[in-house]
């Protein structure tokens, strides 16, 4: 049997009636960069929410680290080393930079760690440390998505859930956050990626997976999914 | 000057002593009001009843021979570990249900402790011990300050100063400003929630239970309706500062108090509380979000 970071296993949601996720599977190695794309309403938040503690999955299973963490509560699977830049950042807009920094390393200790941690994060996005004394507010959407996904790996996650990073942002800086991304999981923190921005995400991937309507329609290595015809003008517009 | 200018000073100069004390008293209350709103958005109106049990607490304390200076800490963790318990019981189990079922449980909760009180304490005032002697220092010809109101004034600085310090400067201030934003977020960072909340019930709650003892050593008195007009106050006087912003409480408080006290003076006091519930009905008009509340945008 393979050694998985992650596993969803027969994952259900419902809301009230709502069958939101259908029964789905998904696996996660140490290490990869893993994607899944879909539209609007597929289900892609709900999977992430699910994974993270915020909503209770109906039926299925969620293993992290050889843990079923499905009926644990959301501060306990980030201690358990599984963090999550949430769905429209929601960063503390009345906290400083630095403040949002240090509540993403909230449950650690190490204080050596977590400046050596606050400097790796402000080498990646040097606004960041610019502008550490400014309220969260004041900054721009993209700059927001740097500051969210910072505070995420300030918690030294070994699994990072990105969702959306690269939703309502300029492309200019969409490409310094898939830089970003990629930069994070060379130093060994393996990622799963929510996008609707198929094209970028599966450049960065090393597998990924496709949700339609609460359930995943495809599956496969990266390369393979951009140079699927249905993907290609399902997602990629061509 | 003449000498009815003077005397309009002098009047003038006590009644803002009195009222900056009296609101020194609303503005404790107050920030529980506002930092429970802060953090669950709910309306506590529950929470004039913590007054008069630290009140009650520290009036059995003094009587059971026990110091001021421990009866009043006793005072404060007493209505606190209460709120908690409240909290835990009777908000949480609803705390998805919406804010009108958790607005009607606060009422309710108000209620019981209200005639919970009056069966077991009996309804008659009860004679606030003694504690010290009071002196009366006098300011001028006719204007004068006692040192209750000394007491009073320097407490609510000292609390509010502490307050400010918790909430701006302590990561556990800081994950009830994180929290206060968005649970889900906070909880994404690893802030478990649900103690956050039961802190600020109970930091809530232990500085209204401060402000029952001071009040039950300034009036001599305490009976277990008294929480329930000054809870109201310090509603005002939160909701006229801006609900949810801690400055805007004391800030609210104090212009409440001083408000008051004018009307005391130089109109008539039977309209006090008239004025006071006219100033709501006027900030809910003209600006619902209170003297320091602004409506936030944040960038997309």
């Amino acid at each position: 049997m393979e050694n998985y970071i992650l596993e969803l296993k027969n994952l259900n949601i419902h809301y009230g009636a709502i069958h939101a996720i259908k029964g789905i599977n998904l696996t996660i190695k140490e290490g990869e960069i893993v994607t899944i794309l879909g539209s609007n309403g597929a289900g892609k938040t709900s999977t992430l929410r699910s994974i993270s503690g915020l909503i209770r999955p109906s039926s299925g299973e969620i293993i992290f680290k050889q843990n079923p963490i499905h009926k644990w509560k959301a501060h306990k699977i980030v201690k358990a080393g599984l963090a999550q830049s949430p769905e429209g950042r929601l960063i503390f807009p009345d906290l400083t930079i630095l403040e949002n920094l240090e509540m993403g390393a909230y449950l650690r200790n190490d204080k050596d760690g977590i400046s050596k941690d606050m400097d790796y994060v402000c080498n990646l996005f040097p606004i960041l440390s610019e502008r550490e004394s400014q309220r969260a507010g004041t900054l721009s959407g993209g700059e927001q998505q740097m500051l969210a996904i910072s505070r995420a790996y300030m918690s030294s996650p070994t699994l990072l859930l990105l969702d959306e990073p690269s939703l309502g942002i300029a492309p200019i800086l969409v490409k310094t956050i898939f830089k970003a991304i990629k930069e994070i999981n060379s130093r060994g923190t393996t990622i799963l990626l929510v996008e609707q921005n198929a094209f970028a995400a599966l450049k960065v991937a090393d597998r990924g997976y496709v949700m339609q309507t609460g359930e995943i329609i495809m599956s496969g290595p990266a390369q393979e999914l951009i140079e699927n015809d249905e993907i290609k003008k399902a997602y990629l517009g061509h | 000057m003449s000498e009815d200018q003077l005397y309009f000073f002098y009047d003038l100069f006590q009644y803002l002593i009195n009222g900056i004390c009296q609101g020194s008293i609303y503005a404790l209350i107050a920030l529980g009001y506002t930092m429970v709103y802060g953090i669950i958005k709910l309306i506590n109106f529950a929470h004039g009843e913590f007054y008069m049990i630290g009140a009650f607490t520290g009036y059995f304390c003094i009587r059971g021979g026990i110091p001021l200076y421990f009866a009043f800490p006793i005072a404060m963790l007493v209505p606190g570990i209460i709120a908690v318990l409240i909290e835990k019981i009777a908000y949480k189990p609803i705390r998805h249900a919406g804010r009108i079922p958790a607005l009607i449980t606060a009422l309710g909760v108000s209620f019981f402790f209200q005639y919970f009180g009056q069966n077991v304490l009996g309804a008659d005032p009860k004679a606030f011990p003694e504690v010290y002697e009071e002196t009366i220092y006098n300011l001028g010809e006719a204007v004068s300050i006692s040192s209750t109101q000394i007491i009073i004034i320097v407490t609510t600085l000292v609390l509010m100063l502490f307050l400010r310090w918790l909430v701006m400067s302590t990561k556990v201030g800081k994950a009830m400003r994180a929290t206060s934003f968005n649970k889900d977020a906070s909880e994404l960072m690893g802030i478990d929630t649900d103690k956050i909340i039961s802190f600020t019930f109970f930091i809530g709650a232990s500085m209204a239970g401060a402000a029952g003892v001071l009040v039950g050593i300034y009036y001599n008195t305490v009976e277990p309706m008294m929480g329930l007009i000054p809870g109201l106050k310090a509603f005002i006087a939160a909701v006229l500062g801006g609900i949810g912003i801690i400055p805007g409480a004391v800030l609210g408080g104090l212009v409440l108090g001083v408000v008051e006290n004018l009307v005391v003076g130089f109109w008539e006091s039977t309209y006090r509380d008239a004025v006071s519930f006219g100033i709501l009905i006027l900030i809910l008009l003209v600006k619902p979000t209170g003297i320091l509340g602004t409506k936030t945008k944040e960038k997309v």
